[in-house]
């Protein structure tokens, strides 16, 4: 039985159409509201439904190779031939029921979110935009095609962060994210070049099926062409160095951080490295270094988050350190795993956002109806909001829950896998290597669990810091924005559940379920030819992990870590006196190093960004303006004029002048030319 | 279609209809009334764009060779014919012109307030003047088109520019006059040695380009040509002139300057300089050179582009920094480098041109065109900041926009042949980025702090049918590029073959002082009619 695939394209250009009808309000008539509220969410389900339909084939089918939905020629050129034409695989199945489903409650909470704000139409545009280019990137069949989507995004990305664009901050952190982006996406677009020169390709199936034969095992093309695609990735998936423009992106509505920079849009990065998998595994020194950046960034980006009072930058520094995991899982090879964590971090990330969202909320209503100035988001002005959004508190702590690795909750799974998967692949030659990242994400783990049980307390429990003018005026949100939290929820739950390691899954109670490892086998179509080559050039992988210890001991373990620290900080979080915002002195000592966030952006500005600035002035004012169009251009029109200013003066019209000229020339002649020609 | 074009003998007379309608529409400008001379000039340039847009079909991309040629007899002791032909290299850059045109002239409508009907004449000979350069098949012809096209422009900007105007023009007149007659120089030279070799006098391309040359003589005159060239193009260090000539010009000289004008260097490259001297061309020390000044506009131009406080004075660097994608296009000598220089040059037509005029518009609102004036006018001009981000984003080369298909071939090409030049190159995203968005953040975002920009009025209805079209052109050329690049496939290809031949196996070189007899009969001259 072959898979038919059933209107791909549809998905795709459904939210671009959505995108042009609300665009035209947008500029048309900007307080019409019916047209985006319906248009603007209904465009994706539909995407959504197709997508389900796919999918439903696809499993009924089990397609070993990857379907083709062909468009049209693009690009052609020569020998380059590239194709608009569609890929689906499991792997971009995976992906587009994430982007649309995700994407459609996150859609369907923006009506309750945005629903008083000026630029409602436009929002809706934006990010339907938004998803219309997410699904090239993912159901893009060639590298070419993949980067209109991996920019594309951007650019929604910057247009969404700038949404009220009158704040210089907003615009600032729009024009810093797309900035920031760039310069990995250079690292793209020469990865591109590359690949093309030493493949005559640039279509997904023909390079993956060219690069063993044109690739040789480690060597140096095949590892400066996946070290150039992880700088692209660096910079839309927010890793250590790129990762800068991400906390500052908080400055967009907060669905648009849960859809764009929670779930979806900054994943790109760890999806391309999954689709190119083949590329990594031919280049085991990037792999190293995709994996340690991923450890280190999960470890720095968490530190940062333990000491930041605003609740969307905790949760911003936290999807910077979740990706890290992602990056450490697709790194090392476990591809799997890595796709795993990034679906059911969009699930709980996704929850947390829009929880934060209710909560910013109904604090930004309370605080207007009174007209006192303080900060919705900062936490220190919060306390005690389970006792007026309910609903909120209950979902968010099934978020953090998850987040944190508590069984049963996805993330629990969904973690303890790379982690796992680091362990079970530090042979060879990379023992060294991941049993460091090893120890890093078990300890980024801890602190993950540390700073959500932090940003859950302050936020939800204690007493209200609110005035109580103020306190009267908080309430749960409407439906429209619940319904999408309380959904996320139960994702958040059983996401996990798809995906559940062997070894736990032979174990009692803990790991129940029919099928273990299920979402490992759905890849395998896609993840097979990279993992042929690890097994044709690695050692097997290892049972116990570096330091002892099978997969179920481990995952006991970092359980335990989990709930020891969330009942740890619990209890000391509790017992901090935290005062309002404006009353509260700076923070200290080491703790204002990461409330500074280890001063990585004044870093940049010193020795970047000014130095930048400083020098494109110098060479406005002393190269261009100096020395090539004063010294050089003038400097030769100058000189033409003073030639011409000195013939002039002989032009003296005095008889006298003529003569002793004559005179002269006459002497000149006797003495020098004369003597010589006789 | 083309039976019906066939039918009216279309081929035969397009081309002239197109080099000479202009000049008589300027005679009629110059005799209407001072009022409808604007009605009529947009008129006239609107017939000329109806009346090219049957080339395209028309057109034939199978061959590479010249269509729609005509030849007639002009000076014909000295050789000099009047001779037109189109390939696919010339094609678009005709339709471009012609495309640019009517919406200029519409889009200076309110710019242009005195002395009208001259400046509408003018633009009419400008018109004439470029048309007749891209088509031209004989050197003389050739050279008279490109210098009259100098005298309009000479006086657009001098008449109706801003406040250094005339120094802007005389800076532009002088080096571009000191370019063309180097390349007058290197013209003649190339004449009279066909006429030594042949005993008979020829300015047409076809016989110049069989004339054999020692590798000495290809650099001397690669270098007379290419500055022409670079000038015009213009290429790092010769780009002085622009920056000031952009400011100084009224909006509708800098959208022709920027839109069509800088592309006759690009088109002297391709028609010129890499045929006639193929091994000059590939000579790595030359190559190497204009290489690096093509990167150094990519870069250096960026650089000083972003901290440029008038919006006009980046947008003219930022000229310079896509002809640098286009100069690296062409010297990689690869079909993606050429096809995507080609490609670059119509994009940059589209989204360079409408910068301008949109700039202009904000001129026209605001009689300043100082960055640091405006803040946060996208909250009283949506519309408008929509159409100036979508520009302002072509331009930086977004996939889906024409700027990404022309940048990465152009970058493909380049990596082929001379991979770390690309990759050099590559990093003008980053830059492009670099001087694009404060510009547009601080022109559109930010607070709406000053009282005189709250009022401003979003664009009139005749100003959306100025932009309307170019957006779509560069929507066009991102989405589905394949027609463009199609019709200049086999021109391109046949190109590189003929650099390719030639620059292996000359055409064997004939002593000059060998009897004539000997000489005669080893060059093949083009029959005249």
């Amino acid at each position: 039985m072959t898979f038919e695939p059933t209107l791909v394209w549809a998905i795709v250009l459904l939210p671009l159409l959505g995108f042009v009808v609300n665009g035209v309000v947008a500029l048309a008539a900007p307080e019409r509201k019916i047209v985006p509220t319906i248009v603007g969410p209904a465009v994706i389900a539909i995407s959504f439904a197709i997508a389900l339909v796919n999918f439903f084939g696809m499993l009924r089918t089990g397609p070993e190779t990857a379907v083709i939905v062909p468009g049209y020629t693009w690009i052609p050129s020569g020998s380059l031939q590239v194709e608009a034409s569609l890929q689906l695989d499991q792997l971009s199945m995976l992906m587009t029921l994430i982007i649309t489903g995700v994407g459609f409650l996150i859609h369907l909470y923006s009506v309750g979110y945005m629903h008083a704000d000026k630029g409602y139409a436009r929002y809706f545009a934006y990010i339907n935009l938004f998803v219309f280019f997410m699904l090239l990137l993912v159901l893009g069949s060639s590298f070419p095609l993949m980067f209109v989507g991996w920019e594309g995004v951007g650019l929604c990305s910057y247009l969404l962060i700038g949404f009220w664009y009158t704040g210089k901050v907003n615009a600032d952190a729009g024009k810093k994210a797309f900035i920031v982006n760039r310069i990995g996406d250079f690292g793209f677009i020469v990865a591109m070049l590359m690949i093309f020169a030493n493949t005559g390709s640039l279509s997904f199936q023909s390079v993956f099926a060219a690069a063993p034969s044109a690739f040789t095992y480690g060597g140096a093309v095949v590892t400066a062409i996946t070290l150039f695609l992880f700088l692209g990735a660096t910079g839309k998936s927010a890793q250590i160095p790129l990762y800068v423009w991400l906390p500052d992106a908080m400055a967009g509505p907060t669905p648009v951080s849960a859809l764009i920079h929670a779930a979806t849009m900054v994943t790109a990065g760890v999806y391309m490295v999954a689709r190119t998998g083949v590329l990594f595994a031919l280049a085991p020194v990037s792999m190293i270094v995709v994996a340690g950046i991923g450890a280190l960034t999960a470890l720095f980006a968490a530190t940062i988050g333990l000491a930041q009072y605003d609740i969307k930058k905790v949760l911003a520094y936290s999807t910077v350190s979740q990706l890290g995991y992602m990056f450490v899982g697709v790194g090392v090879g476990a591809y799997s795993a890595g796709i795993f964590h990034l679906m059911t971090h969009a699930f709980f990330k996704a929850l947390l956002f829009l929880g934060s969202g209710a909560v910013i909320h109904a604090m930004h209503e309370a605080l207007h109806h009174t007209h006192r100035d303080w900060d919705a988001q900062d936490m220190r002005n919060m306390g005690g909001l389970r006792r007026y959004l309910p609903i909120t508190f209950v979902t968010m702590w099934v978020g953090t829950l998850a987040i944190a690795g508590v069984w049963p909750f996805a993330g629990f799974f969904s973690k303890d896998e790379i982690i796992w998967q680091v362990a079970a692949r530090a042979v060879g030659p990379f023992r060294g290597w991941f049993t460091l990242y090893w120890v890093m994400a078990l300890v980024a783990a801890l602190l993950t669990a540390f700073y959500m049980t932090r940003l859950m307390i302050m936020t939800f429990h204690g007493k209200s810091r609110l005035p109580d003018e103020e306190r009267h005026h908080l309430h749960e949100v409407p439906w429209v924005m619940y319904v999408p939290l309380v959904l996320l929820a139960v994702l958040s739950v059983l996401g996990g559940w798809i995906n559940v390691p062997a070894a736990i899954g032979r174990m009692p109670v803990l790991g129940w379920v029919p099928h273990a490892e299920w979402l490992h086998h759905w890849l395998e179509p896609v993840t097979a030819a990279a993992e042929r080559i690890q097994a044709a050039n690695l050692p097997a992988l290892s049972e116990t992990a570096p330091f002892g210890g099978g997969e179920a001991l481990w995952a006991l373990v970092s359980f335990a870590i989990a709930v020891a620290t969330i009942v740890i900080a619990s209890a000391v979080i509790s017992r901090v006196e935290y005062r309002p915002a404006l009353e509260s002195a700076a923070p200290a000592g080491f703790r204002r190093v990461l409330f500074r966030k280890w001063y990585v952006d004044e870093i940049y500005d010193a020795l970047v960004v000014r130095p930048v600035i400083r020098a494109s002035r110098w060479l406005w004012r002393w190269i261009d303006q100096g020395l090539i169009d004063g010294v050089l251009v003038n400097g030769a029109a100058r000189l033409s004029r003073m030639v011409g200013w000195f013939g002039s003066r002989l032009q003296t019209g005095q008889i006298n002048t003529y003569a002793f000229a004559v005179v002269l020339g006459v002497i000149f002649l006797f003495l020098f030319v004369f003597p010589r020609l006789f | 279609m083309n039976v019906f074009l066939e039918h009216i003998h279309f081929a035969g007379w397009a081309l002239h209809f197109l080099i000479w309608f202009p000049l008589v529409g300027m005679f009629g400008v110059l005799l209407a009334p001072e009022a409808v001379s604007k009605r009529l000039a947009l008129v006239v340039t609107l017939v000329e764009f109806i009346v090219s847009i049957p080339l395209w079909p028309a057109f034939n991309p199978a061959t590479a060779a010249f269509q729609f040629a005509t030849t007639m007899p002009w000076i014909r002791p000295w050789g000099i014919y009047y001779r037109v032909g189109l390939d696919g290299i010339s094609l678009f850059l005709v339709l471009l012109t012609t495309f640019i045109m009517p919406l200029t002239v519409l889009g200076s409508f309110r710019y242009i307030t005195k002395r009208e009907r001259t400046f509408y004449a003018m633009m009419l000979l400008l018109e004439t003047g470029i048309v007749g350069v891209f088509v031209a098949l004989d050197l003389f012809l050739f050279f008279m088109f490109w210098e009259v096209m100098l005298v309009p422009m000479y006086f657009i900007i001098g008449i109706w520019g801003g406040e250094r105007r005339v120094y802007a023009a005389i800076k532009f007149f002088l080096y571009t006059t000191f370019g063309s007659l180097l390349m007058l120089v290197a013209i003649l030279y190339m004449v009279f040695k066909f006429h030594a070799l042949t005993g008979e006098y020829s300015f047409a391309y076809l016989d110049l380009l069989q004339v054999p040359l020692t590798y000495r003589e290809q650099i001397w005159l690669f270098l007379a040509f290419g500055l022409a060239f670079a000038i015009k193009v213009p290429l790092f260090p010769f780009h002085t002139w622009l920056p000031d000539a952009h400011v100084e010009a009224p909006t509708p000289g800098s959208v022709i300057l920027a839109a069509v004008l800088l592309k006759m260097g690009g088109y002297g490259f391709l028609r010129f300089l890499l045929p006639f001297f193929p091994q000059a061309s590939t000579a790595p020390l030359l190559v190497g050179i204009v290489l690096a000044f093509g990167l150094a506009g990519i870069i250096y131009t960026a650089w000083v582009a972003a901290v440029q406080p008038d919006a006009k004075k980046l947008i003219a660097y930022t000229s310079v920094a896509h002809m640098g994608f286009v100069v690296l296009g062409i010297f990689a000598l690869t079909v993606q480098g050429l096809q995507g220089a080609m490609i670059v040059m119509l994009s940059h037509g589209a989204s360079t041109g409408a910068m301008f005029l949109l700039l202009g518009m904000l001129y026209e609102r605001r009689h300043t065109r100082e960055i640091a004036a405006f803040g946060g006018l996208a909250a009283v001009m949506p519309l408008f900041a929509t159409v100036f981000v979508i520009t302002a984003l072509a331009s930086i080369g977004l996939p889906g926009t024409s700027g990404f298909v022309g940048e990465f071939l152009s970058l493909i090409g380049t990596f082929l042949t001379h991979p770390w030049v690309a990759l050099i190159g590559a990093s003008g995203v980053i830059f492009a980025a670099y001087y694009m968005l404060p510009m547009v953040q601080r022109i559109w975002f930010n607070a709406l702090d000053k009282p005189e920009n709250q009022t401003l009025p979003d664009l009139s209805r005749r100003e959306i049918v100025v932009l309307a079209p170019l957006v779509a052109a560069m929507i066009w050329i991102g989405v589905y590029p394949k027609p463009f690049l199609d019709a200049t496939q086999t021109s391109i290809e046949e190109l590189l073959t003929t650099v390719e031949q030639r620059r292996i196996a000359p055409p064997p070189m004939i002593g000059l002082d060998a009897p004539p007899a000997a000489r005669a009969g080893r060059l093949v001259v083009a029959r005249q009619p």
